[in-house]
């Protein structure tokens, strides 16, 4: 077990190098005049380097005036030692903006994957249990719904129902207007009232694949010898559904919840642009129509990195979970 | 459906007539084709998904052709709209009229208009001495001066020096009296003096006019009439002589030609008398009448109409255009400003226009059909899905076979690009690919192209995955080894044998993947990203919320946009749903 956990980490770091470099290679090849641009504003500044020396100084800090392959392994060797570079757009340290904002998304993220645990898995077994039945149908059409809905378009309209219409929630941001003169508690309930909405648009619109895995899994555990043997055995309706089905169809659950987790941290790009919550998305967002090269390519860095994580958790938590998958 | 109903008819009479267990007709065989095709047609979803999608195609691609309108036409209207036509004040600033070839510069002018506040006769700008002379109604002539001579206050006694190149040898005794009898000017030598106390000295000054200035504004009834400092001038001194009569006429000669200023109904008019005739040459007022348009000149005319309007605060008048036409012109008064407006027509949009029987779904910001390109928007979204679709199955199937038929090594390479290629976030990658062409403006259509196979190159990795699972399991079976046996070539057994047997799931991913293409396609259209304007697509028609205004109050612009993304993803689902559960009938209990 351990050999295998070795293996697949080594096998994802070298992956992870191949995908830093597709990504390197991109960032490179985009002519953007940025670097130029911010060279001239500096020269421009009273008393300072020439336009040709800022350019140089800049292009050696960011590793342009080499060769692409050099260029990577320099990267590669300041991303290892955590130096991300500052980000063109925000002006700090890539690290630091991203510490700042990523726990926006956490939060939206965790909270939104919660409930659609708790919505999905039960909907699901519900739906595989009286298959082809009216609550069947129903399950299954609104999980399609959710899957189907462009989640531009689903957050449009709760924005116009519940914020405008309605007037219930904010139409952008994280805070009231009132917010600095609330007590603590106070601050609390505003925040999670502007987290409402995007929340709600999360939920429907990813709950669908969970419920569409969870109702497959069951069907198949319930066409299962065991469970044709519990019943066999006289037992409960009840107890053949919560207690043997139930555990078997934990195992892929599982398995595809905990690869899951890691991207919780990914940032919910559109949601968070179009409410105006400055989490990972919406920051990266911005710093990659503004072509912030370190920042769009920390971001991409880290999204794959998310990725390989996602895919090691499920594998190992397979081979954890299944007592009768062995690994050779 | 024929085909379906041959089968039933046999099975019907045949229910009907006593059978034994071993007719031969008692075991109805069908191709497991068709097996696939009536569970399918059973299911109530798969049906709905494929009246979605087959109306969708009908709606874009017939509803497109069929419509009368283009994708991107624009429909404008001819709307009466209330527009500025003219402006009039009260005149405040000084207007000044230089003697041809003389200067009066811009710093001068200022120092003219403080010495006019502080009622100073004189005053000097840049080393030049000034003086100005009231000559009446408004009137301010302004005149360079040259010393003369200098008296100074010696001990009691004035001592007079004169200046250079000064001649005259009775100038000092003129002078002298000047200042004894205090006059303001004297004569001497034909030349008129000009007497000017600076603290302890006086200056006599030979005095040449530069410039009129005043508050009263000249019409001239044409562009080519003398306007001259000449002109004004006489004008001026005329007008000072008539001011002191309510009404009369006051003849005066400027520049060779004559004139007769008339005061009527306190309107000064200037008319010319060349020519033996009597015609309107220019009108004094204390307005300024300007046309909003640089090429529109306002008639003499027109001017007094809008003066008596403003006098007797009239708010409307009427007043025959160059055709003779009559055009109603309002005045709006706004404190010492008058706006005259006039309606006009004017071709506009029709932007933001509500559903009506020309639009059935109303216009967006641009005035263009929204219906249209809605229609429009589906074409584009369905090509964009299947062309993608087609890249990433060629793509994914090819290495997908190849990696599952011959396996190790290459097996192992072809999984790790598939990893690679996984791991590689694809929206933030294509939002900057995007940013990256709006850059370099690439043109929309090449930006579409661009579009469809980046997407299909980032999507084969799923479907290769898939491929290569099968043809793991597949090739261990025995029809390969009898394939391998009769001795078919590599080629014809992946893709004639192998390939085959993948279909039915390929086909299901295939179905969903459409719905996911068109997904992303819309996401990043609406990004501003994906398809550009002039090109319709759904996600760029929702695009218009981003202005909470249209949002809010033209629900009709993005409404039906998102249902349209919404059915046909939708139905693809349904439709992959559906053959999902036609294919693999085991989930059945």
């Amino acid at each position: 077990m351990r050999n295998y956990v070795i293996k697949r980490l080594l096998l994802s770091v070298v992956i992870l190098l191949f995908v830093a470099l597709i990504i390197y290679t991109i960032m490179r090849s985009i002519p953007t005049s940025y670097v130029e641009s911010i060279a001239r504003q500096r020269a421009s500044l009273p008393g300072s380097k020439s336009y040709s020396e800022w350019l140089e100084q800049l292009n050696k800090v960011y590793n342009l005036d080499v060769g692409i392959l050099e260029g990577y392994v320099r990267t590669l060797i300041n991303m290892v030692r955590g130096d991300f570079g500052d980000s063109w757009h925000y002006n700090v340290p890539v690290t630091q903006k991203f510490t700042e904002v990523i726990w926006f998304s956490f939060v939206l993220g965790a909270v939104a994957f919660i409930l659609e645990i708790i919505i999905a898995i039960p909907l699901g077994i519900l739906s595989a249990r009286k298959q082809y039945s009216k609550t069947d149908y129903a399950v299954t059409v609104f999980a399609l719904i959710g899957i189907s809905l462009p989640t531009f378009f689903f957050a449009t309209i709760l924005k116009l129902v519940f914020a405008i219409k309605l007037g219930w929630f904010d139409l952008y941001g994280t805070v009231g207007r009132y917010y600095f003169q609330l007590s603590p508690f106070g601050k609390f309930l505003d925040i999670a009232k502007h987290y409402v909405l995007p929340v709600a648009t999360l939920v429907i619109i990813s709950i669908g694949s969970l419920m569409r895995f969870t109702r497959t899994n069951m069907l198949e555990v319930l066409n299962s010898d065991y469970i044709r043997t519990a019943r066999a055995k006289g037992l409960s309706e009840a107890r053949v559904i919560n207690y043997h089905a139930f555990r078997n169809t934990l195992i892929p659950i599982v398995t595809i919840i905990g690869g899951t987790l890691p991207s919780l941290f990914s940032g919910a790009l559109i949601t968070e642009t179009l409410f105006g919550i400055t989490g990972i998305g919406k920051t990266a967002y911005d710093a990659m129509v503004s072509a912030d090269i370190p920042f769009s390519m920390f971001y991409l860095v880290f999204l794959a990195v998310l990725t390989l994580l996602g895919t090691l958790i499920s594998d190992i938590l397979y081979a954890v979970v299944d007592p009768r998958v062995r690994v050779s | 459906m024929s085909k379906q109903d041959m089968n039933e008819n046999p099975q019907n009479q045949h229910l009907s007539a006593s059978v034994a267990l071993d007719d031969e007709q008692r075991i109805r065989v069908l191709s497991p084709a068709m097996l696939v095709f009536r569970r399918f047609i059973r299911n109530k979803l798969a049906i709905t998904g494929t009246i979605f999608i087959a109306g969708m195609f009908l709606f874009s691609f017939v509803g497109g052709w069929l419509m009368p309108y283009g994708e991107s036409q624009v429909f404008t209207e001819y709307v009466d709209m209330s527009k500025d036509y003219a402006g009039a004040s009260r005149n405040t600033e000084y207007k000044f009229t230089t003697v041809d070839g003389s200067d009066f510069p811009m710093i001068a002018r200022s120092q003219f208009v403080l010495a006019i506040n502080d009622n100073s006769p004189a005053f000097s700008s840049q080393g030049v001495d000034y003086s100005l002379e009231n000559i009446g109604a408004g009137f301010y002539r302004i005149s360079a001066l040259k010393e003369a001579a200098t008296a100074a206050m010696i001990g009691g006694k004035y001592s007079i020096v004169t200046a250079e190149g000064v001649t005259d040898p009775r100038l000092k005794n003129e002078f002298m009296r000047a200042i004894e009898e205090k006059r303001d000017s004297f004569e001497s030598g034909g030349t008129t003096y000009i007497v000017i106390t600076q603290k302890k000295n006086i200056k006599a000054c030979v005095s040449r006019p530069v410039a009129i200035a005043t508050l009263n504004i000249f019409d001239f009834a044409s562009q080519e009439a003398d306007m001259g400092f000449e002109f004004r001038h006489e004008a001026a001194l005329a007008y000072s002589a008539l001011m002191s009569q309510a009404a009369g006429v006051q003849p005066f000669e400027a520049g060779g030609a004559r004139y007769e200023l008339a005061l009527e109904e306190g309107m000064a008019t200037v008319y010319s008398l060349s020519d033996g005739a009597r015609t309107v040459y220019a009108n004094i007022s204390e307005y300024i009448v300007q046309a909003v348009y640089g090429d529109v000149f306002l008639t003499i005319d027109y001017k007094n109409k809008v003066k008596d309007c403003i006098n007797e605060g009239i708010a409307e008048f009427t007043f025959a255009d160059e055709t003779g036409e009559e055009r109603t012109y309002a005045i709006l008064r706004n404190n010492e400003q008058w706006t005259i407006k006039w309606v006009e027509e004017t071709l506009v949009t029709q932007n933001y226009k509500f559903p009506s029987r020309e639009h059935l779904l109303g216009t967006d910001g641009n005035g263009m059909d929204l219906l249209t390109r809605i229609m429009y928007g589906g074409r584009v979204s369905l090509i964009i899905g299947f062309i993608v679709v087609i890249i990433e199955t060629t793509i994914g199937v090819i290495l997908g076979g190849v990696a599952g038929y011959f396996g190790k090594a290459i097996d192992n390479l072809v999984m790790r690009v598939v990893d690679i290629f996984n791991c590689i976030p694809s929206l933030p990658l294509i939002i900057i690919l995007g940013a990256m062409m709006d850059e370099l403006r690439v043109d929309p259509q090449v930006r579409m192209v661009l579009l469809m196979l980046i997407l299909g190159i980032l999507g084969w990795p799923s479907i290769a995955r898939l491929v290569r699972g099968q043809i793991l399991s597949l090739r261990e079976q025995e029809f390969m080894v009898a394939a391998e046996a009769s001795g078919l070539s590599v080629n014809r057994r992946i893709f004639k044998h192998l390939i085959p047997n993948v279909i039915p799931q390929l086909i299901v991913v295939c179905t969903m993947s459409l719905g996911n293409i068109i997904l992303t396609e819309s996401v990043l259209s609406f990004l501003g990203m994906g398809v550009k304007f002039p090109f319709a697509s759904w996600g760029n028609i929702i695009n218009a919320v981003s202005n909470v205004h249209v949002m809010t109050n033209y629900l009709f612009v993005w409404i039906p946009a998102g249902f349209c993304i919404l059915i046909t993803v939708l139905g693809f689902n349904f439709i992959g749903d559906g053959l999902r559960d036609a294919f693999d009938p085991k989930m059945k209990r």
